[in-house]
């Protein structure tokens, strides 16, 4: 191949699409930190870190909307193929995902708001310390491996999803443990639950993050386990 | 693959219309074409699949539309271009032809073989149902009666999606037409000898949106009842109207693939970087 870069007439159509690029790394970015500073809300009981997130949230939310709009009128006004296509489809998911974690993030957020008024202390924490570090390990490295096409991390990232899931069930058995030796600690158990089961969503997120590094990478949906049935 | 190389005049039938599947109704197998000793296009071997639009793209000078010329033996009618390999086609008889068969006949090859140009090439002098009715009189089951021959050009035109637009005007000058009017009117003709296979050059290169909205329909219209190839600038075009996609570059047949997965998915990084703008 003798010339690879861009015609003029694409070069507009391709600063957009690294603006579209910039923004969804912008958006991973805040929507990472409202995971961390959730978690660590939760770890500190400091119910002012827990207000922050919830306030930050609107920002993430916004940029949801400017990452769409961006992508449908690309879509609508440049007719794009091939990998190009799938980075537009894919981005816009992808951003839809990470308003869903910072959603989970100000649900952990109002959770350890509660926590805070009820001034009890049972403490399946490292658990859910762990499941926090490992769900917020997966979004990041899905990010990357979309940001960076890397199929193999992307597919990585998917496996790991089940790590997860059975700590979440390790919580589980925990807080059940907690309620019924001591009554008293129910509302407690059931916010945490309520994290678990948010980290837990966090994890399943990165995975779809994950599936769409895949998709554009490859160019092969592996979603649903559609990979295996098709072969 | 089985070859008879009896491509006379008449002697393919255009009956047996039973539609068989899967079968590759236009076939190039290491076909060379040249202007003098410089060669357009090296080694193509592409199966165009019955009853389908097949599109060709790349960029200007890729040597698609000498490739589709050669499929009806246009390429060699001017001067010094000659052409190596074979080009096949089965017949709906289901009879293997090489069209480059030494008693081939071009004129025959060209009555199952049909083409539209870029520009639309009504014949001025003539009205616009003896435009449509040119071809029969070079091909043997020509027109008998004036009668049999306003059927022919009454099929045709309807089958060009036009008949509803000049069935009252049909003496009239073809060249009062509009310009995509004229061009469904080539179509027509191309359609009149009933041909198994029609290539089209560029057919909407010089149409305004809504004639170019109208040919496109009418290759979907077309599509289960005949093999289209066509050649096209416009990638968006390809997309839309085919169900095959092939990608030339410098002469050379790139990737082939069902269009769906050539405009998401290419597997070649050329075919990617034409596709997605990224070519000099």
């Amino acid at each position: 191949m003798s010339v690879l870069e861009a015609t003029t007439g694409y070069r507009h159509f391709h600063q957009q699409l690294d603006t579209l690029k910039q923004r969804l790394l912008a958006m991973s970015e805040r929507a990472e930190s409202l995971v961390d500073l959730a978690v660590d809300a939760l770890l500190s009981r400091d119910a002012a870190k827990a207000e922050a997130v919830i306030v930050a949230d609107a920002e993430v939310d916004q940029l949801e909307i400017e990452i769409e709009q961006l992508g449908i009128a690309l879509l609508a006004l440049q007719q794009p193929m091939a990998r190009d296509l799938r980075f537009i489809i894919s981005a816009i998911k992808i951003s839809s995902d990470l308003e869903r974690v910072g959603d989970h993030a100000v649900n952990i957020a109002q959770s350890v708001e509660r926590l805070s008024a009820l001034g009890q202390a049972i403490m399946p924490d490292p658990e859910i310390e762990e499941m926090a570090r490992r769900a917020r390990e997966m979004l990041g490295d899905a990010l990357d491996a979309f940001v960076r096409a890397d199929g193999a991390l992307a597919r990585e990232v998917c496996r790991r999803d089940d790590q997860v899931d059975s700590l979440h069930d390790g919580v589980f058995r925990i807080l059940v443990t907690h309620m019924m030796e001591n009554p008293h600690t129910i509302s407690a158990a059931m916010e945490l639950f309520l994290v678990s089961r948010n980290l837990e969503r966090v994890a399943d997120l990165a995975t779809n993050i994950a599936e769409d590094a895949v998709y554009l990478a490859e160019g092969k949906q592996i979603k649903h386990h559609n990979e295996e049935r098709a072969s | 693959m089985a070859t008879n190389s009896s491509l006379t005049s008449g002697a393919l039938a255009s009956g047996g219309q039973h539609h068989v599947t899967d079968i590759q109704r236009l076939a190039s197998e290491g076909l060379t074409a040249y202007f003098g000793s410089a060669a357009a296009i090296r080694g193509i071997t592409l199966g165009v699949p019955d009853r389908s639009v097949t599109a060709i793209i790349g960029p200007s000078g890729c040597g698609k539309s000498t490739f589709l010329r050669c499929l009806n033996r246009m390429h060699e009618t001017i001067q010094g271009a000659r052409v190596d390999g074979r080009v096949v086609l089965t017949a709906r008889d289901g009879k293997a032809l090489d069209i480059y068969a030494k008693s081939a006949n071009p004129i025959a090859v060209r009555k199952h073989i049909g083409m539209v140009f870029q520009r639309p090439t009504p014949f001025p002098t003539m009205s616009i149902r003896d435009n449509v009715a040119a071809g029969l009189k070079v091909t043997a089951n020509g027109a008998s009666t004036p009668r049999r021959t306003d059927e022919i050009v009454e099929r045709a035109l309807r089958r060009a999606a036009l008949w509803e637009e000049v069935k009252d005007r049909l003496r009239t000058s073809a060249v009062a037409l509009s310009g995509g009017q004229q061009q469904r009117l080539c179509i027509a003709r191309a359609l009149a000898t009933e041909p198994e296979v029609i290539l089209l050059d560029e057919p909407t290169a010089s149409l305004d949106p809504i004639s170019t909205q109208r040919i496109e329909e009418l290759l979907h219209e077309l599509e289960g009842e005949m093999t289209i190839v066509v050649v096209t600038h416009n990638m968006q075009q390809a997309a839309r109207v085919s169900s095959r996609t092939a990608f030339f570059l410098n002469g050379e047949l790139i990737e082939t693939a069902p269009t769906r997965q050539l405009f998401t998915s290419p597997s070649d990084s050329r075919t990617e970087a034409y596709i997605t703008g990224r070519f000099g």
